[in-house]
């Protein structure tokens, strides 16, 4: 399946709940820490996570805030960060999540899992583990995370298998090692892998820092999705793969979280409620935090989730468009990190003005041509000495 | 692959149904998302145990709603649901 943009959460239900009133979120993502071993060059947290390492909730005002959010409705927890591994009550959180009702995900780069907090995760009820990978090859599984993880990921793997969990399988693809995929998939078919997203990256955060560097070009990408269709047609469903171009490459813009404050919401380490992971770099929201206010005042009645909510604040052209009800209008912070106003239409759109800067960046993917070598020096890795730079 | 209909049937792993108040529906839930069900198709699935077949969650709704002919609607929508993967033989 090949689809544009991103891995939102499917909530096949949405459209009907979210009916004319607004009903109450279906999706928790709790980014328990910002803290992560690794340093991705697409990390997609912000780039001044370092700023909440000293602000991080408690294991109580965490069990609090799933409480009340779980009292609304929401059903999906993802468990996330940073390495959500880095808290040692994540054994907590997931016994208790799992016993208010969730259904609880873990998404994780596996470094810090060891098979006695596998077994505490699935004696809580974890339910679903996806491990995720920067490259097939060891160099360059390394050399993009900026650590030594790879052969560590490879035992990870065979615990999750020990312990009875399918085999969920994240990999972000980018212009450095979409030409691995055929690697990527042979190491996801002999570590029996049962789902395998190949996302690309999506520029936001310390991948839109990088974005030169990670814009794969047209031809790469034909290339890798015929080796995915290959791989497809030869093991059938024993493999499910998903293939996500990005968006900038798509003249429609994704649904981003299926809407404003309609099915998402993302608790930040420091406890801001979010309508996705990226929007507190929107200025001017004044973003509220589950450490003051409950849930549910959060997301029925703050100024934040209600600033975009529906289509009533829709600008031209999107406003007259009959697609609105199906993409609202795109990413609100994709439209403020290319046009400097979140509430433009996502640039992503043919129909939209601003169109010419995702053209323009495509047109350079398709010129540049650097090497390995030469692009090493220019990006920006994701380390807490570079974030407290952007505090 | 197409559905016995004298087989037990069971949820497929990674595959929950659970009532939800808030909802005021059965919901069924699965790694990459959720499915709000209506009616009908809550009172289909909530009968997967494991132990039960097509044709006997055939014959408790009819015992449940007589002189109604659910027979061809039951069926079809636990072949759908069982192309979908949400479940499978037991
Ligand atoms: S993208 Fe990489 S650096 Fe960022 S949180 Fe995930 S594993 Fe850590
Ligand atoms: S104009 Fe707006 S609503 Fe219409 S397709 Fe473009 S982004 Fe979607």
């Amino acid at each position: 399946m090949t689809k544009a943009g991103s891995s939102v959460p499917e909530a096949s239900a949405a459209s009907q709940i979210a009916g004319p009133h607004v009903a109450g979120p279906l999706w928790v993502n709790a980014e328990i820490t910002y803290k992560c071993p690794l340093h991705c060059v697409f990390c997609y947290n912000p780039l001044d996570y370092a700023s909440t390492f000293d602000k991080e909730l408690t294991t109580d005002q965490w069990l609090k805030a799933l409480r009340e959010a779980r009292e609304l409705g929401a059903v999906q927890l993802g468990l996330s960060g940073g390495e959500p591994l880095m808290r040692d009550d994540l054994e907590i959180i997931i016994a208790e999540a799992s016993n208010m009702g969730y259904y609880v995900n873990l998404l994780t780069s596996g470094v810090g899992l060891t098979e006695k907090r596998l077994a505490a995760f699935k004696a809580g009820g974890l339910d679903q583990i996806q491990l995720s990978f920067q490259d097939s090859t060891k160099k360059l599984n390394d050399f993009l995370s900026s650590t030594k993880t790879f052969d560590l990921k490879l035992n990870v793997a065979k615990l999750i298998k020990q312990y009875d969990y399918p085999m969920v399988l994240n990999i972000v693809l980018h212009r450095q090692n979409i030409d691995h995929i055929e690697q990527i998939l042979q190491m996801a078919e002999s570590m029996q892998a049962d789902h395998v997203e190949l996302a690309n990256s999506q520029y936001y955060a310390w991948a839109f820092k990088n974005r030169e560097y990670l814009m794969p070009s047209r031809d790469q990408l034909e290339r890798a999705e015929t080796v995915c269709n290959q791989f497809r047609e030869r093991l059938g469903n024993t493999m499910k793969l998903y293939f996500v171009v990005p968006d900038y490459y798509a003249d429609r813009p994704k649904a981003c979280m299926n809407g404003w404050g309609a099915v998402f919401l993302n608790i930040a380490p420091d406890g801001l409620a979010l309508p996705c992971h990226e929007a507190r770099m929107l200025p001017g929201l004044d973003f509220p935090n589950v450490r003051d206010h409950d849930v549910r005042s959060i997301w029925f009645d703050s100024h934040a989730f209600n600033a975009y909510r529906g289509n009533s604040w829709m600008p031209e052209p999107c406003r007259s468009c009959d697609e609105k009800e199906k993409d609202f209008g795109g990413c609100r912070c994709q439209a403020f990190m290319l046009t400097g106003d979140a509430a433009n239409t996502d640039p992503v759109c043919s129909k939209s003005p601003h169109h010419t800067l995702i053209t323009d960046q495509v047109a350079l993917a398709q010129r540049l041509n650097l090497r390995e070598d030469e692009v090493k020096p220019l990006i920006v890795f994701r380390d807490d000495r570079n974030s407290r730079l952007y505090t | 692959m197409s559905l016995p209909h004298d087989k037990a049937l069971r949820f497929a792993k990674q595959y929950k149904l659970q009532w939800e108040s808030a909802q005021n529906a059965w919901v069924l839930l699965y790694p990459e998302g959720l499915v709000k069900l209506a009616g009908s198709a809550g009172e289909i699935l909530q009968r997967i145990d494991g132990s039960t077949s097509a044709l006997d969650i055939v014959s408790t709704l009819e015992a449940i709603y007589p002189g109604a002919d659910l027979k061809q609607d039951v069926i079809d929508f636990l072949e759908h649901a069982h192309d979908k993967g949400w479940i499978i033989s037991a």
